[in-house]
């Protein structure tokens, strides 16, 4: 499935095209509880067919967020344009979305059948189609046995597909979910994930998703935008969130990274090389290949990803810049690769991470062991935010 | 201890097994006590035969060598005289039809009284549900005279109407010692029995189910009727079966406020006690009362017991 998706997925990308239309557009929104504020001044646009994820952590208002298109908060300030219509003080059932609730809220009165056939009733649809339509739902989910049970005779896994059939039942324009496979262990999660993207494939929907979880946001999404407190860090495909991300924050959510704190020695012209930096944090120089908006002096913090730091026993011709030396304080098997945590004569703890191409069990490097840590100008990036 | 505890973690559960035996004896030895004992001994007095005397019925239990002739002489006279006599039959069908209209009036006051408390904000609920609980302060008995103040042609009724304009000065209100009063009487009083299982099942009801309607195209009002109700049918069920069978069998609320021809067991059951002093009578209609409103819930108990 993920391998059919895979270059489809590459061609899409209508937010770099100027003349493309969003179809959904959050506009200067504003919510607030009481004193609270949820979401701070927001300005979004999510395009048709788009796999669109909101991640940050609790709290950041991205829930909110999404249940202000659902119709069950309205904006303090701001709108909402759906296909280009303010949707303000539309109630959610004349909104063409439909929600997965986090906790599923499945009728527990009614049977699966009758779960996913309400929305559909509710559209007076003829009693033919509606069986039909369900038949073809539980098809999809694998639950065509389980139709005539109610939500408490089914398990976790079980409610989960319920949930997402009776959310796709009336076909929405959107399709909305609130940590759809939060309480899923995580083998049915990601199997579930690449389900999501075939059936977001298949039918064409545009799919909006909260999550916390950010490997969940990686693996689904077209687009993803990390929040915090009210506000968006920053918007962008999952491969650009991960290897630039735009601020310290943004970096630190997104797996696992080295920040090192310093100030800009020297910029560009002087290094000779077109944007090119030298950073200088507590007597360890670092230089990168990157046009960088920050001057001499400024405070500025270097990330860089543990796997694209090599480690080794040996001393590198030059050490003179992107050089850490140190010994090895702790060792993470993680089994597809180690992570190693190497802290300095002074103090300074530096991460990284090397695969574990063979099967050695006796490791070249182990605890105590003097390392140097090197990686190239271009493996890392300065961050200003 | 705690080694003993882990050794045998079951039977220590509860303590040693003499006190999980009490907490089991202990309601049954209650409810033999309390229930099923002076129940024999009505049902052995509506066997019985009406007698001048103390106590007013033949034959008296005179130990266990007379037992075969003490059996002899009990039979159902008493419950063939019931069926004869239209008045209890009348008693018994009035009693119904009160019961039932009282049951639906509480139910049409008590759950848009329950819905309101249950959608307030969490942090007035328990003021609220105070206040449903207030009345229960006063003597029952003092609430139902002091609807008789209230309701008699003189009383603050007429006042009140008479004062905003809504009625002459040589008119009153003829609600009092009617069947009008006691179902203002009986719905007054068994409001909060209404309303707090009313309540505890809404309250417990999760609110995105109502979102998960409205997203999926319910509108509120209809949303009511497919969710909200039918989720709340336990707390409807308890309700009207803790006001429905206590208003069969009232008694001081049709005394005090009903009229001459308010006809309900409750009244016809107390007048062949104390008034007729016909004991065994009067236990026969008592335990046919009973027979009346426990089968029904059997009935209604086995059935639920197989939908779930």
């Amino acid at each position: 499935m993920a391998k059919t998706l895979g270059p489809v997925k590459r061609k899409f990308s209508p937010w770099t095209d100027p003349n493309a239309v969003p179809f959904i557009r959050f506009e200067n929104i504003t919510k607030r509880f009481g004193d609270f504020v949820a979401v701070d001044n927001l300005t979004l646009d999510i395009y048709e067919k788009e796999f669109f994820s909101l991640l940050g952590p609790s709290g950041c208002g991205k829930t909110t967020l999404m249940r202000m298109l659902a119709g069950f908060e309205e904006p303090t300030e701001g709108r909402i344009l759906l296909q280009g219509q303010d949707i303000r003080g539309v109630p959610p059932y004349r909104r063409p979305t439909n929600m997965m609730f986090q906790s599923y809220a499945l009728f527990p009165h009614m049977t699966v059948e009758k779960n996913i056939a309400f929305g559909l009733e509710q559209d007076n649809m003829p009693k033919g189609e509606i069986t039909a339509r369900v038949q073809e739902l539980l098809k999809l989910v694998k639950l065509e046995q389980f139709a005539k049970r109610k939500p408490n005779q089914l398990s976790g896994g079980q409610r989960q597909r319920v949930a997402l059939a009776r959310s796709l039942a009336k076909r929405p324009k959107v399709l909305l979910l609130d940590e759809p496979l939060g309480a899923l262990d995580k083998k049915l999660r990601e199997e579930t994930q690449f389900e999501l993207m075939d059936l977001q494939h298949t039918l064409g929907m545009t799919f909006l998703i909260v999550t916390h979880d950010q490997e969940e946001a990686m693996t689904v999404s077209d687009r993803i935008a990390v929040m915090d407190k009210g506000i968006i860090m920053q918007v962008a495909t999952p491969a650009e969130i991960y290897e630039a991300p735009n601020s310290r924050y943004v970096a630190d959510f997104i797996g696992d990274i080295n920040i090192i704190e310093g100030k800009i020695a020297e910029t560009a012209s002087a290094l000779g090389a077109p944007g090119t930096v030298r950073i200088e944090s507590e007597g360890l120089s670092i230089a990168v290949d990157q046009e960088c908006q920050a001057v001499k002096d400024d405070h500025v913090a270097f990330a860089v990803r543990p796997e694209k730091v090599r480690i080794s026993l040996d001393a590198p011709a030059d050490t003179s810049a992107n050089a850490f030396y140190g010994e090895v304080w702790d060792i993470g098997y993680l089994g597809d690769f180690s992570l190693f945590i190497v802290r300095s004569e002074d103090g300074r703890f530096f991460r990284a991470a090397q695969a574990n191409v063979s099967r050695l069990v006796d490791r070249p490097i182990t605890f105590g062991d003097m390392v140097w840590l090197t990686w190239s100008r271009d493996a890392g990036l300065v961050l200003t935010r | 201890m705690a080694n003993v505890a882990e050794a045998n973690p079951v039977t220590n559960a509860g303590g040693p097994s003499w006190t999980r035996w009490l907490v089991v004896v202990v309601p049954y030895v209650w409810l033999i006590l309390f229930f099923v004992a002076p129940f024999l001994i009505i049902f052995k007095i509506s066997l019985s035969d009406y007698a001048q005397a103390m106590p007013p019925y033949r034959p008296l239990f005179e130990g266990v060598g007379a037992v075969g002739d003490f059996i002899s002489q009990l039979d159902f006279e008493n419950y063939i005289f019931l069926t004869s006599d239209s008045l209890y039959i009348l008693s018994y069908l009035s009693s119904l039809r009160i019961a039932a209209i009282s049951t639906l009036l509480l139910l049409l006051i008590g759950y848009p009284m329950a819905l309101a408390m249950a959608r307030a904000p969490t942090s007035i609920r328990p003021t609220l549900v105070m206040l449903v609980v207030l009345p229960f302060w006063t003597s029952f008995l003092i609430r139902v005279y002091a609807w008789i103040g209230i309701l008699k042609p003189d009383g603050l009724l007429t006042l009140l109407l008479q004062t905003v304009g809504l009625m002459g000065p040589d008119q009153q209100v003829q609600i009092f010692r009617t069947d009008y009063a006691v179902f203002i009487g009986i719905v007054y009083s068994y409001l909060p029995f209404m309303v707090l299982p009313l309540y505890s099942a809404l309250e417990k009801m999760d609110n995105s189910l109502l979102e998960a309607a409205s997203d999926l195209g319910c509108p509120p009002w209809k949303a009511f009727w497919k969710i909200t109700f039918p989720l709340s049918m336990p707390g409807v069920i308890a309700g009207a079966m803790i006001c429905f069978i206590p208003i069969t069998g009232e008694f001081v609320i049709p005394d005090l406020l009903g009229g001459a021809d308010t006809l309900m067991i409750g009244k016809t059951l107390w007048t062949e006690f104390f008034g007729n002093r016909d004991w065994p009578l009067a236990s026969a209609v008592a335990v046919i009362l009973l027979i009346m409103l426990v089968v029904p819930i059997m009935i209604f108990q086995n059935q639920q017991k197989k939908v779930v």
